[in-house]
């Protein structure tokens, strides 16, 4: 199988509010009712339907043995993934959350990642590993990590997060359909976030890697992801009174990564701030606002900015608003911007 | 036709490969088949009768002490309690064992041994509340922070006991670890390494049913988690984890055994979780009332209220006392988390790195210029007062 199985439905059904919780769940279940070697396991995620619910229902309608209570070990349960896919299977690993996913680091990084390459092609792994990440729930130590640079600098993997409930459908189903494997972060703070959307006629299926304009405008690009494109929304929302007129990029898959559309929108702006709550210092703003500059040189009127969180351990929940970028910080940048193509 | 069915041909006998002995008989590493008790049985009379009466009075402290950090969470107080309410025999036990040199690894569960160990109750709640990480010095009360990834803290206790031991001095430490934490590859390193350098641990395994919505029976195929010592070459022991004079025994005998020089001992305690996994969870979808009711009757403090009672060692008026004394606790832990801690924002970057970098310099400067900026802004809003 490849990616973009899926086809769009007719829209007749009445769109009704979802949350990006409940379409991250159809998407697992739809991709469980057309394709019997998709299976789902981790912890809690059978009896329970997992801490955040996204696999509710699915032991109750597949059986046990497609959505499996494993014991408590992420490198086993990754581990054991490997194997599924090797003999066939399509294994979609729940991690309970970002920071619990590092003892299943060796497994991703030496084999996850590296079977394709290391079998010449003769092996392909397509596992889709589901890790809630970032912070803004006010999550004790362990429970607030964005883990994306790790993933993003380990060559064979593709890395995706969406940002609103159809494209939490849409990546994942894609995700579950791509033959090679697929970190699949969920912004955990947008778990609720609702919209207007059908279940019964899901959004079309991408291919993964395609970043979307969520908001056009002239006066700069913001580029983000996940729990970061609602704050850039906002941002740019708030910007118009300062008479800006800001362009919004979601990237939704960060490898591979749209350069066209991320320079596109640079070049008709002239100007980029990268915005997301991981740490800025070797984050993964820095690999994009190389890349800008790589390509839009020549059209940029300003160095590209980030907005990132502060390069320090994810705070206590009490302190957590202090490191989270918000929409003053994204504001604060474009002013430099516009100061810097002024002088 | 196979080999040996050739005319002919000799039958094969395989011989044991020549290096092969085992290294050790494991029968005496083996656990004995029920959990090992002493309340309500004739072992009880050779238990000291102050340690009875200690053991209970921390156990009512310890009960109240979970019902009052449960309030907190509703209160909004704590960002999240996982609450010990049925397994406070373990946590006091723990606590009560060790002696002031030697050290405790608690799990994120665990805050009720570590205020055991005597630990301030605020401090020890400043993880769950949400104001720091670790809220006092480890050194200061050798309490390792309560650690939140499962089994992590438990290869950190046998390195330590390792060094001690290095050092000349007879610490031990005891680590503990849920029955879920027993499936991490982090408490099978640990208890490998422990058992190969003799490392003075005591590694105690609450065995409270669940790893939140898992069952036992979904975790082990194992008789039981003790039994998985005998694999490493350490002896398990199973004990009842209600059964507070029980578990005091079990662990003493264990931390005797690694101050000696034994080398290290895999306890695991039968006990119950009585709540949810934490304020947050659901139990209703894993588990029956009938299931938690059937505990109710073995219930840690009330096994040793029974038992004392019956034995002439405490009446009404003790049995108030203790309970008079759990309630001032908690008054005053109540009274101390109500007022809202004192933070400041720039402590975000005191204690990255021993020197701070330029670079957190330069962020520290920008937080608190928007800090200063913020607080202008609301100086103006409410009519000029400085906040
Ligand atoms: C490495 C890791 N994986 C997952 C989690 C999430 N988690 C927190 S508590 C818990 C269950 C722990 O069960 P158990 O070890 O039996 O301890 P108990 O909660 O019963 O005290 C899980 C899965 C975690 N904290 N660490």
């Amino acid at each position: 199988m490849t990616t973009a199985a899926v086809t769009a439905g007719e829209r007749t059904a009445k769109a009704k509010p979802a949350t990006m919780a409940q379409a991250l769940g159809r998407a697992l279940r739809d991709s469980m009712a057309e394709d019997p070697t998709v299976h789902v396991l981790g912890e809690d995620v059978g009896t329970l339907g997992g801490v955040f619910r996204i696999t509710d229902g699915l032991a109750k309608e597949f059986g046990d043995e497609r959505c499996t209570d494993t014991p408590l070990a992420e490198a086993g349960i990754l581990g054991a993934a490997v194997g599924m896919a090797m003999y066939g299977l399509r294994p979609v690993v729940e991690m309970q959350f970002d920071a619990f996913a590092y003892p299943a680091f060796e497994q991703l990084i030496s084999h996850v990642a590296k079977m394709r390459n290391r079998t010449g092609g003769a092996m392909p792994l397509p596992i889709t590993v589901r890790v809630p990440y970032g912070g803004g729930i006010g999550g004790v130590e362990h429970h607030s990590d964005s883990s994306e640079a790790y993933y993003m600098a380990t060559p064979g993997l593709h890395v995706v997060t969406p940002a609103t409930v159809e494209d939490a459908y849409g990546l994942l189903r894609a995700s579950i359909a791509s033959d090679d494997p697929v970190v699949f972060l969920e912004p955990k703070r947008l778990y609720w976030s609702k919209a207007d959307w059908s279940p019964e006629h899901p959004t079309a299926v991408e291919p993964i890697g395609r970043a979307v304009v969520r908001r056009p405008g002239r006066s700069a690009t913001l580029i983000t992801y996940g729990p970061s494109l609602p704050v850039c929304m906002e941002a740019a929302q708030a910007a118009v009174e300062e008479g800006w007129d800001l362009e919004v990029v979601d990237l939704r898959s960060l490898v591979p990564f749209d350069d066209e559309t991320v320079a596109a929108s640079v070049r008709r702006t002239g100007r980029a701030v990268v915005v997301h709550e991981s740490t800025g210092f070797g984050g993964p703003g820095g690999e994009i606002a190389a890349r800008i500059t790589e390509q839009c040189f020549h059209h940029l009127e300003a160095p590209v900015l980030r907005v990132a969180g502060f390069d320090i351990p994810y705070p206590p929940p009490m302190q957590e608003r202090h490191h989270l970028p918000g929409v003053d910080r994204v504001l604060d940048a474009v002013a430099r911007l516009q100061w810097e193509a002024d002088n | 036709m196979t080999v040996q069915e050739l005319p002919g041909a000799a039958a094969y006998r395989p011989t044991p490969p020549p290096a092969w002995k085992p290294l050790t008989d494991p029968a005496p590493l083996l656990p004995d088949p029920e959990p090992y008790r002493v309340l309500g049985t004739d072992a009880v009379a050779d238990a000291d009768p102050e340690l009875l009466l200690r053991l209970y009075a921390e156990l009512v402290r310890g009960r109240r002490y979970n019902a009052q950090a449960t309030a907190l969470t509703k209160q909004g107080r704590l960002a999240v309690y996982p609450s010990s309410t049925g397994q406070e025999a373990c946590e006091i036990a723990a606590a009560l064992v060790l002696e002031e040199r030697d050290w405790l690894f608690p799990s994120y569960r665990d805050t009720l041994a570590a205020v055991a160990r005597g630990l301030d109750p605020v401090e020890a709640l400043t993880l769950l509340r949400g104001d720091r990480h670790t809220g006092y010095d480890p050194r200061t009360h050798r309490i390792a922070p309560l650690c939140t990834p499962l089994a992590t803290q438990l290869p950190h206790a046998v390195g330590l006991a390792h060094a001690a031991r290095l050092k000349g001095d007879d610490v031990v430490a005891l680590a503990m670890v849920g029955d879920g934490g027993t499936s991490e590859g982090d408490f099978h390193e640990a208890l490998n390494f422990a058992a190969v350098w003799k490392a003075p641990v005591v590694f105690l395994v609450q065995n409270n049913g669940f790893a939140i919505s898992v069952p036992l029976a979904k975790q082990t195929a194992a008789p039981s988690l003790a039994h998985k010592a005998v694999g490493y070459g350490m002896p398990g022991r199973l004990v009842d984890g209600n059964d507070a004079a029980a578990v005091h025994q079990v662990l003493s005998e264990a931390v005797a055994r690694a101050r000696s020089g034994g080398g290290p001992t895999l306890v695991e305690a039968v006990t119950y979780r009585m709540d949810a996994h934490t304020n947050a969870d659901d139990a209703t979808r894993y588990r029956g009332d009938s299931e938690v009711e059937a505990w109710r009757d073995h219930d840690p403090v009330q096994l040793m209220e029974r038992e004392l009672t019956g034995r002439g060692l405490l009446d009404d008026e003790g049995v108030e006392e203790a309970r008079a004394a759990a309630e001032r606790m908690a008054a005053a832990l109540r009274e101390r988390m109500n007022a809202d801690p004192e933070l400041d924002p720039m402590d975000l970057f005191t204690h990255v790195y021993a020197e701070q970098t330029a670079q957190l310099r330069e962020q520290a400067a920008r937080l608190r210029q928007e800090l200063a900026a913020e607080n202008d802004q609301h100086g103006t809003e409410d009519g000029g007062t400085a906040r």
